[in-house]
């Protein structure tokens, strides 16, 4: 292949890992920025994500994409609820303590990732993707569901957008996010508003696992690249900016695609680790985002 | 303080120095093992202890320094042809050296982000053993060959590798930095960084050159961290980049977070607790992990103070 194509196949995979990262990285940023918590257990969740998609896909064992969608409906749910229960029996009861939170969090990424060893098992697994229809392009063919990734990423992404700016849902976690004790004087319900982003953000994270699950594989180990590629996005991208957020999640996914296609990929994670590490050292606000109240 | 809290305060170290003097005579063979390898994680746990405890800094990458004394010693005996204490020596120098430069650059951010600029960088660290897997060896690691870890001086010669050896190296290691975190506590110096974590704007304004104390902290801790992981490589011969990964960074803060955070004994406490913990679990089960993750939490929502802390607060206030 020539290099104009090389670098277009590099674009594409870069564009489904960024679609992949932006709604992984929103609901770790929508954490962070309402509830001021950072929620180490975030990259569980979507491995949890993953897992529980290839138990119903393989329970069902219809066709495959009814196998999908059913598990498109169920994995965020469940994992939403699992969220839901561990905000409420650990981070309520710790007052959402930023460092105390950690700990917990911490202690709850172990907790899932070896249920999931136990209950799971060691081995990887893939989900049948729901269709294999594949674009024919003028140099190669590309896969058709990449390119479903990428739209349905893109639309879960306007969804989230519009909830938070243009419905009374978006209004009160914005006023949470801006002034908690405000918000409480508004009679705003500041713990079911905490309680629903956690699991808001949970089941972001395990949608994008299910969408990326057809095209990888499903494995207990899976959660700690995203975890640390999202906090790289919020971090570049302004924490708890969402604009910010997105833009990051396509210049990490781009050059994260393009630069492992040309480059080895261990040094391409150290310069990048090094390069957002020395980010938050010298721009600590974000490359988007405003100073940190 | 009085002279005589300051009698008993010494009398209590140097009798808990003595009891572990002792049990080298007394344990069986297993846990005789078990306890030499415990003494130099404990050694590492004061030294994030320093740092977490009495500063207030939640660092996620102290596996770093661990590490950074771990290879620094390690490579310096395997291509250098160090001896061993010329080796310790040069585990020492790297673990300052990273401890400084990592504490100039994340000392500028503070909290959540310090956490997570620690992180990057242990991350970074561990991405660097990786890359270079032809000195280091990467996931395999190095074993240090027996006979690079005898220990001459003048005439004599002391077999790191004999087990009574071994142990009592461990107890002198944590002894010395046993004494020398309980001398900083309490010395003016000590006094300055609980004051920087309870309250770093008011210690400023008070006239302390607040990152000064800290950069001090980091590289006090750095360097703590970096003794523990010198001895682990002489002691154990083994030199492996899985004690650089982000595991390690959590098992100190698990450490001293069980014994109770800022106090001096703590992190002995808490290492041997969890450690036994999950010596006993793993007998029963292989989702060791799962104990850790279980801990960690319960630990965070029923016994915030640790061991030591709560010990502190019903019996002995004096506790230091």
């Amino acid at each position: 292949m020539a290099f104009g194509p090389h670098l277009l196949l590099a674009t594409l995979e870069g564009l489904v890992t960024a679609a992949v990262l932006a709604l992984t990285a929103l609901g770790l940023s929508l954490v962070f920025g309402v509830m001021r918590i950072v929620n180490v257990a975030h990259g569980e969740f979507f491995m949890l994500g993953a897992v529980l998609a290839w138990a119903v896909a393989t329970a069902l064992g219809t066709h495959p994409a009814i196998g999908f969608v059913a598990a498109l409906i169920v994995a965020p749910l469940v994992v939403g609820a699992v969220a839901l229960l561990s905000e409420r029996l650990v981070l309520r009861r710790l007052n959402y303590d930023p460092e105390a939170t950690i700990v917990a969090t911490i202690g709850l990424l172990y907790i899932i990732q070896q249920l999931a060893l136990s209950l799971y098992g060691p081995e990887a697994r893939p989900v049948t993707p729901p269709f294999s229809y594949r674009v024919l392009l003028p140099w190669f063919g590309y896969s058709g569901y990449k390119l479903s990734i990428i739209a349905a990423s893109a639309l879960l992404l306007v969804a989230t957008w519009l909830v938070l700016t243009r419905t009374r849902i978006g209004l009160v976690m914005r006023a949470t996010q801006y002034d908690r004790e405000m918000a409480q004087a508004f009679a705003i319900p500041v713990e079911r508003v905490y309680a629903g982003v956690f699991a808001l953000g949970a089941m972001l994270a395990a949608f994008a696992a299910v969408l990326i699950v057809p095209i990888s594989q499903a494995h207990y180990l899976m959660g700690q690249d995203p975890l640390l590629l999202s906090f790289i996005v919020v971090i570049i991208g302004g924490l708890g900016s969402l604009r910010g957020t997105v833009v990051a999640a396509l210049l990490i996914g781009l050059s994260d695609g393009i630069v492992s296609m040309f480059f080895s990929p261990t040094l391409a994670k150290l310069i990048a680790t090094l390069v957002v590490a020395m980010v938050l050292v010298f721009r600590p606000q974000g490359l988007f985002g405003t100073a940190a109240r | 303080m009085t002279e005589a809290s300051t009698a008993r305060i010494y009398g209590l170290h140097m009798a808990v120095v003595v009891v572990l003097f002792a049990l080298n005579f007394l344990l069986p063979d297993y846990h005789h093992g078990l306890f030499a390898r415990i003494l130099v994680l404990a050694t590492f746990a004061m030294g994030y202890n320093l740092l977490f405890g009495y500063a207030g800094l939640l660092s996620l990458g102290h596996a770093m320094f661990f590490a950074a004394g771990l290879y620094g010693s390690g490579l310096a005996i395997t291509y250098l042809g160090f001896g061993v204490s010329a080796a310790f020596v040069a585990g020492l120098g790297c673990g300052a050296l990273l401890s400084l430069v990592v504490g100039l650059l994340a000392l500028r951010t503070s909290g959540v982000a310090f956490m997570i600029v620690t992180m990057m960088f242990a991350q970074a660290f561990v991405l660097t053993i990786v890359y270079f897997n032809q000195w280091t060896g990467g996931d395999q690691g190095l074993v240090l060959q027996q006979a690079s870890r005898i220990l001459t001086v003048g005439n004599a010669s002391l077999d790191l590798t004999a087990p009574a050896v071994r142990y009592l190296a461990a107890l002198l290691l944590f002894a010395i930095v046993l004494f020398v975190t309980l001398a900083i506590v309490r010395s003016r110096f000590g006094r300055v960084l609980v004051a920087i974590r309870e309250n770093e704007e008011r210690t400023r304004m008070l006239g302390y050159d607040t990152f000064a104390n800290k950069l001090a902290a980091v590289v006090l801790s750095g360097v703590f961290c970096a003794a523990a992981g010198a001895a682990y490589a002489l002691l154990f011969g083994y030199v492996g980049s899985n004690f650089a990964s982000v595991q390690y960074s959590i098992l100190p803060l698990l450490w001293v977070l069980a014994g109770g955070a800022a106090t001096t004994l703590g992190p002995l406490v808490g290492t041997v607790f969890i450690y036994y913990v999950t010596d006993i679990a793993s007998s029963y089960t292989s989702a060791w992990l799962l104990i850790v993750g279980a801990a960690l939490v319960l630990l965070v929502l029923f016994a915030p103070k640790g061991i030591l802390g709560f010990v502190r607060r019903r019996w002995i206030g004096w506790l230091p």
